[in-house]
C-alpha cells in the first residue's frame, strides 16, 4: 500500500509545483505551459501521440532485443577466447569514446529516415552496458564453484551453461536495467535528426511551431513509456532471479 | 554397514609421493610423502598458511604440483573417483536443496537419480527441505546439503577442506558425527585445524608443520569414530595434539 502511495505523492507534489510555477511566477505559456493546457494538448492529439508512441516503442524494443543479443554474444566471445577479448576490448572502449549522438546524422544518412537508423542508434547506446556487465559477471564466477564443478567432471560447455551463466545473471540484469532506461534516448535522438514519425519527431515539430504544450505532452508520454518499459523489464528480471534474496523484501521486513 | 550409494569395489589407498609446491617463489613443501589408508579416515592438521589446502587441491587434481605424483594403490586412474568438499558450502543459489545435491549428475550431462538425492537429504535430516533455496537455509543446514552432495557423487575417495569450520560448536559436533557415519568405508582425507575435531573423527592423524612444511609421523587414534567429545582418551590426545601444534 505504502509502496503504491509514495510515487503517487511524488507525482502530486511535482504537478502542484509545476502548476504553481506556471500560474504565479509569470513565465509565459510558450515557455512553460500549465498542467491543464498540457492535459488538453494530450487529449486533442491522442491519436498522433499514440501512433508516435508506437513508433518510438517499436524502435526502442527492437533496439533492446538486437542490442542485448549482440552484447551477450560479444561477452560470450570474449569469455571463450582470450585473443578475442584482447582485440575486442580496446575497440569497445574506443567506441564509447565516440559520442553516439554525434553519429546520429551519419546513421540517418546510411540507414534512412525510417526505423532502421533509430534501431541502430538504440543498439549502439545499449550495446556497451549489456556486454560489459555480462562479460564482468562471467569473469567473476566464484572460483570455488568452478573447482567444485571440475571435480564433478563438468565439461567446459556445461560449466558455462550450468554455473557461469546463471552466476553472471545478476550482473547482466543490472546492465540490462541500465540499457532499458537509456534505449529510448537512442531512439529519440535518431528521430530528432531525421524521421517522419515518433515522439522525438513530434517534439521537434511542436518545438519549431512553438506548440510548447504539445511538446510537454509528448515528453510526458515518453517518460511514461520509458518507466513502463523499465518496470516490465525489471519485473521479468525479478522472476528470472527469484533466487537472489530480495533487498526490497528485506527492507519491508525490517520496517515492520 | 550399508549406506545410500555404497560403492561396489573396495576403495583404494591414496599415495602422495615426493610432492613439492613452490608458490610465489616460496617453497611451501618439498618432497612430501603421504599415504591415505584405504577405507580409513585420515586427518591432516597444521597451522594456517602451511600449505594444507594446496596439498588437498593437488590430490584432487585441481592444481598441479611442481614435482611428485598422486596415485591410487589399485593402479587405476584417479579421475572421476574423487569427491571434494570445501570450507564453504558452495551451494548454487539458484538451485533448491535437491538440485544442489544432484548437481554433479547435471554437470556431467547425466539424468540425476532424484530418488537417491532425496534419500541422501533424508540421511542428513533435511527430507522436508528438498525444495528450499539455499538462502532460506541456516549455515548448518547448508553444510548438510553440501555433505549430501558429496555423498551423491558416490566416489571411493573423499577430500574435505575444513568442511565444518564455519559452524557453531554444537552444529559442528553434530556434523562431525553425521559425516563419520555417512563416510564410513570410504578413503577420506580431511583438513582441519581443530584438534578435537581431528581426535573425534580421524583414524589416523598427520601434522603438517614448518617452512618448508614436513609431515610428522602419523598418529593412530584408538577406538571407533565418532568418538564422544568427553571421552578421556580423546581429551588427552586433543591436549597432546594442541601442545604439538603450539610448538
Amino acid at each position: 500500500m505504502r509502496r503504491a502511495l509514495r510515487p503517487l505523492v511524488t507525482v502530486l507534489v511535482f504537478g502542484l509545483a509545476w502548476w504553481a510555477l506556471s500560474r504565479f511566477a509569470g513565465i509565459p505559456a510558450y515557455l512553460l505551459p500549465d498542467p491543464g493546457s498540457v492535459a488538453t494538448a494530450l487529449w486533442r492529439n491522442r491519436a498522433l501521440l499514440a501512433w508516435s508512441t508506437l513508433t518510438t516503442l517499436t524502435e526502442t524494443v527492437l533496439g533492446l532485443l538486437i542490442g542485448t543479443a549482440m552484447g551477450a554474444l560479444c561477452a560470450l566471445a570474449m569469455v571463450f577466447s582470450r585473443s578475442v577479448r584482447r582485440w575486442l576490448m580496446p575497440v569497445l572502449l574506443l567506441s564509447q569514446a565516440v559520442p553516439v549522438f554525434a553519429l546520429a546524422p551519419l546513421l540517418v544518412l546510411w540507414f534512412g529516415f525510417g526505423m532502421a537508423s533509430k534501431v541502430v542508434m538504440a543498439v549502439l547506446v545499449i550495446f556497451f552496458p549489456v556486454s560489459a556487465s555480462l562479460a564482468d559477471g562471467l569473469a567473476h564466477t566464484e572460483p570455488g564453484w568452478i573447482e567444485l564443478a571440475r571435480t564433478m567432471g563438468a565439461t567446459r560447455f556445461r560449466l558455462l551453461t550450468r554455473v557461469r551463466l546463471p552466476a553472471a545473471l545478476p550482473a547482466f540484469a543490472s546492465g540490462l536495467r541500465v540499457a532499458t532506461a537509456v534505449a529510448p534516448i537512442g531512439a529519440v535522438i535518431g528521430e530528432w535528426v531525421g524521421a517522419a514519425s515518433g515522439l522525438g519527431f513530434v517534439m521537434l515539430n511542436a518545438n519549431a511551431r512553438i506548440q510548447t504544450d504539445l511538446m510537454f505532452a509528448a515528453l510526458l508520454v515518453l517518460a511514461c513509456m520509458t518507466v513502463a518499459l523499465w518496470m516490465a523489464v525489471d519485473h521479468a528480471l525479478r522472476r528470472l532471479l527469484f533466487w537472489v534474496p530480495d533487498m526490497r523484501a528485506a527492507d519491508i521486513e525490517a520496517a515492520r | 554397514m550399508d549406506f545410500p550409494g555404497q560403492t561396489q569395489s573396495p576403495p583404494p589407498a591414496l599415495h602422495l609421493r615426493a610432492l613439492s609446491l613452490v608458490y610465489d617463489k616460496r617453497v611451501l613443501f618439498g618432497d612430501l610423502d603421504l599415504t591415505v589408508a584405504a577405507g580409513r579416515f585420515t586427518v591432516l592438521l597444521g597451522p594456517s598458511g602451511v600449505g594444507k589446502s594446496s596439498l588437498l587441491k593437488i590430490a584432487a587434481g585441481l592444481i598441479p604440483a611442481q614435482t611428485g605424483s598422486v596415485e591410487a594403490d589399485d593402479g587405476k586412474p584417479l579421475a572421476g573417483r574423487i569427491a571434494f568438499m570445501g570450507q564453504q558450502d558452495l551451494l548454487f543459489p539458484w538451485a533448491d536443496a535437491l538440485g544442489n545435491v544432484s548437481v554433479g549428475a547435471r554437470l556431467r550431462g547425466e539424468t540425476p537419480d532424484l530418488d537417491r538425492a532425496r534419500a541422501l537429504l533424508a540421511e542428513v535430516g533435511l527430507a522436508d527441505r528438498a525444495a528450499s533455496l539455499p538462502h532460506t537455509l541456516s549455515g548448518g543446514m547448508r553444510q548438510r546439503v553440501a555433505l549430501a552432495r558429496t555423498l551423491f557423487e558416490d566416489r571411493p575417495l573423499v577430500l574435505m577442506d575444513e568442511p565444518f569450520s564455519a559452524l557453531d560448536a554444537a552444529n559442528r559436533a553434530r556434523m562431525q558425527e553425521l559425516a563419520v557415519r555417512l563416510l564410513r568405508g570410504r578413503t577420506v582425507l580431511m583438513i582441519t585445524h581443530d584438534p578435537l575435531e581431528a581426535c573425534r573423527m580421524g583414524d589416523t592423524l598427520v601434522v603438517l608443520d614448518g617452512a618448508p612444511a614436513r609431515l610428522d609421523a602419523p598418529l593412530t587414534v584408538p577406538g571407533e569414530a565418532p568418538r564422544p567429545p568427553d571421552d578421556p582418551a580423546v581429551l588427552q590426545l586433543q591436549g597432546a595434539l594442541l601442545r604439538r601444534l603450539m610448538r
